[in-house]
């Protein structure tokens, strides 16, 4: 294994502030397009802890990459805008900082894992070559010291024969081992966090999990903070430590992992939950939420789920929620939890 | 790699026989007569004539004529022109100043036009994108023979600082020539490049470059425009090709005594030996230079893997 010289992570003002890790406060991203603005994020929040897992689960379009792409500063600016909020690292904005300051931040500090691995990897460029360019560029190593890094790098994400495949191109790799490559180029510098935006939606069931396992040990092994997004449950069930679950821009409902599961607090969790095929259930049909996620430039009024929530009453066509604190029946606190609908009670007690 | 190259050669024998054929036929199909073309207006002496006929073998039919001549040509004996000139001299003397010519305006375009391509794309909509937007349409509108005068004119006689005519002497007189001649397919790769780019610059792995906190520049260069050179080469290969059989125009304006003004010249007077030479050389370095596209292919793009 490398010690890798980590100056600027250890001059970070992780404890000395007591701030979290990474804390998103109220975030608006909006994009200008020629039909409209689409507001892809309406005010979020959540944070993650050295060493936690954080699950952002959500549909296609509910602003699950956005918030990723705004942490990691990959944003296409124009079309897209940050009217609001903070992005607190080590407790600084990064959305005051210089370009400069950030390019610094991303890749070093904070990475990312795409979830294609073959349309995210140069086709042109060699593995090592993409890996090494990670050493070359932040810590000035040398074209060869950076290859021997890279083949480092690629044993301890379990690529059998890294020094013979290291000159090998992306599309000479499986599935799996070019994911398990994206993995080792966001973790070559360990990073204090990881963002990994559906790392095994383009995999094989069986590689998924191998995926999932290796990505959750390396974490583990580094204390690292992750963000997992995902749009499937069953991913996140067994690695992440809290769940944020989001809809049309806005975080719907936290928990910790398995309270979730147990007991949802938002009608649209409830519908993900139930959608999940059972065993049990063998010869009926499938429940599926009606509708489709609302058009982002026509974001309906009061809670964007109202028109395909089955227990939407006439508040939630006028009135946003906000998200509240979900406590028990008798008023007995429930950590971490929250959820944004108006009738909450009787959605997780009913 | 090597089976390929030897495969794509062989290919070129074909190209080549049907080339010659096809330009063999069509000379000495033309109507009129080559040896009266040598008397010019006056009246050829029939003595002569006849003589002259029977020495070129102009009594032949014309299979019988292009056997002569390609047997020729594959011991390396380009033949005569009908005044006794051998086709080889003439051909050495004007190819190279083609050559030079067409490499001056090969690099104008590359250089320029992929420059001036990747400033536009970054700078999408922006001032410097609508002047290259501007400019490049009008260089693709405007013919190279009034581009080629009024350049002549304003920047040769007007302001005298370019030569107005070619200098055997001193290659920097190729360069205003080459400018007009590189100018449409400027224009063209200009836009190429401007599309590739924009395209490229959308790309995931673009995205994961600029996630790597790699500066801007070596997103660009090492990230996006790589990949955005692989239609530009295809492009840049053809039209080596083309500008060095494109340039009759130019030549002509220039007063630059290459290969497009010796064609000219063959076609009207019915050097059939000359016109076919020429064309057959010009097929060669086509086939070379789509040669050379196809391995830089595999070279910019790993995927691709010839056997």
């Amino acid at each position: 294994m490398t010690t890798i010289d980590k100056k600027t992570s250890a001059s970070g003002a992780t404890s000395a502030t007591g701030a979290p890790l990474l804390e998103v406060r109220d975030l608006h991203v909006e994009f200008h397009t020629r039909d409209g603005v689409a507001k892809a994020i309406n005010g979020v929040s959540y944070s993650v802890e050295a060493g936690e897992t954080l699950a952002v689960l959500g549909e296609s379009g509910s602003g699950k990459s956005v918030t990723a792409q705004a942490i990691m500063g990959i944003l296409d600016m124009p079309p897209g805008r940050i009217p609001k909020g903070e992005i607190l690292f080590h407790g600084e904005d990064m959305l005051t900082m210089s370009a400069e300051e950030r390019r610094k931040i991303r890749g070093r500090r904070i990475a990312m894992i795409f979830q294609d691995a073959l349309s995210a990897l140069n086709p042109v460029l060699s593995v090592g070559y993409q890996l090494g360019e990670m050493y070359r560029v932040h810590l000035g190593l040398s074209r060869k010291e950076a290859k021997a890094r890279a083949i480092e790098l690629m044993d301890r994400v379990k690529i059998p024969a890294a020094a013979a495949r290291v000159n090998d191109y992306p599309h000479q790799f499986s599935g799996g081992m070019r994911q398990r490559i994206m993995i080792a180029m966001a973790m070559a510098l360990e990073p204090d966090l990881i963002i990994a935006d559906e790392p095994t939606t383009a995999l094989d069931v069986t590689v998924q999990a191998q995926v999932m396992d290796l990505l959750a040990e390396l974490q583990r092994e580094e204390n690292m903070g992750l963000i997992l997004i995902t749009h499937d449950l069953g991913v996140v069930a067994d690695v992440a430590d809290k769940i944020a679950v989001m809809y049309a821009g806005r975080i719907v409902e936290q928990s910790p992992i398995h309270e979730l599961y147990k007991r949802p607090a938002h009608p649209y969790t409830r519908g993900l939950l139930d959608s999940i095929p059972r065993l049990d259930q063998k010869g009926q049909e499938l429940y599926a939420i009606k509708g489709l996620p609302p058009n982002l430039m026509k974001i309906p009024p009061g809670c964007a789920f109202n028109p395909r929530c089955p227990k939407a009453r006439d508040i939630c066509r006028t009135e946003v929620p906000a998200l509240v604190p979900v406590t028990e029946q008798d008023g007995g606190e429930l950590p971490g939890r929250g959820s944004a609908c108006h009738f909450w009670k009787e959605t997780i007690h009913g | 790699m090597g089976r390929y190259v030897i495969r794509r050669l062989l290919q070129a024998i074909p190209v080549l026989l049907g080339a010659t054929i096809l330009i063999y036929c069509l000379v000495f199909l033309l109507p009129g007569d080559p040896i009266q073309a040598l008397a010019g207006e006056k009246k050829a002496d029939p003595n002569i004539t006849a003589i002259l006929r029977e020495q070129y073998h102009l009594n032949d039919p014309l299979y019988q004529r292009y056997w002569y001549y390609i047997s020729g040509v594959l011991t390396g004996d380009f033949g005569t022109d009908f005044t006794g000139r051998p086709v080889a001299e003439i051909m050495s003397e004007t190819f190279p100043v083609t050559l030079n010519l067409a490499t001056i305006a090969f690099a104008v375009e590359a250089v320029i036009g992929i420059i001036a391509g990747v400033f536009s794309a970054l700078g999408r909509g922006k001032f410097l994108d609508n002047v290259v937007l501007l400019s490049t349409l009008l260089l693709v509108s405007v013919p190279v023979f009034v581009l080629g005068n009024v350049l002549q004119l304003v920047l040769g006689v007007k302001w005298a600082i370019a030569p107005i005519s070619y200098d055997s002497e001193d290659m920097t007189t190729l360069i205003l020539p080459a400018v007009v001649l590189a100018s449409a397919s400027l224009a063209y790769i200009t836009r190429l490049t401007r599309t590739s780019m924009m395209e490229t610059m959308r790309a995931d792995y673009v995205r994961t470059a600029t996630a790597k906190g790699l500066s801007r520049s070596r997103v660009i260069v090492r990230h996006a425009l790589r990949n955005a050179m692989i239609p530009i080469v295809t492009f840049l290969g053809v039209d080596l090709g083309a500008l060095m059989g494109g340039a009759i125009i130019t030549e002509r304006i220039f007063n630059i005594p290459g290969i497009g003004g010796t064609l000219y010249q063959a076609v009207y007077l019915r050097q059939g030996t000359t016109v076919v030479s020429i064309v057959t050389v010009l097929v060669l370095v086509y086939i070379a230079a789509n040669l050379i596209v196809d391995l830089l292919y595999a070279v910019l793009d790993p995927r691709i893997r010839y056997a």
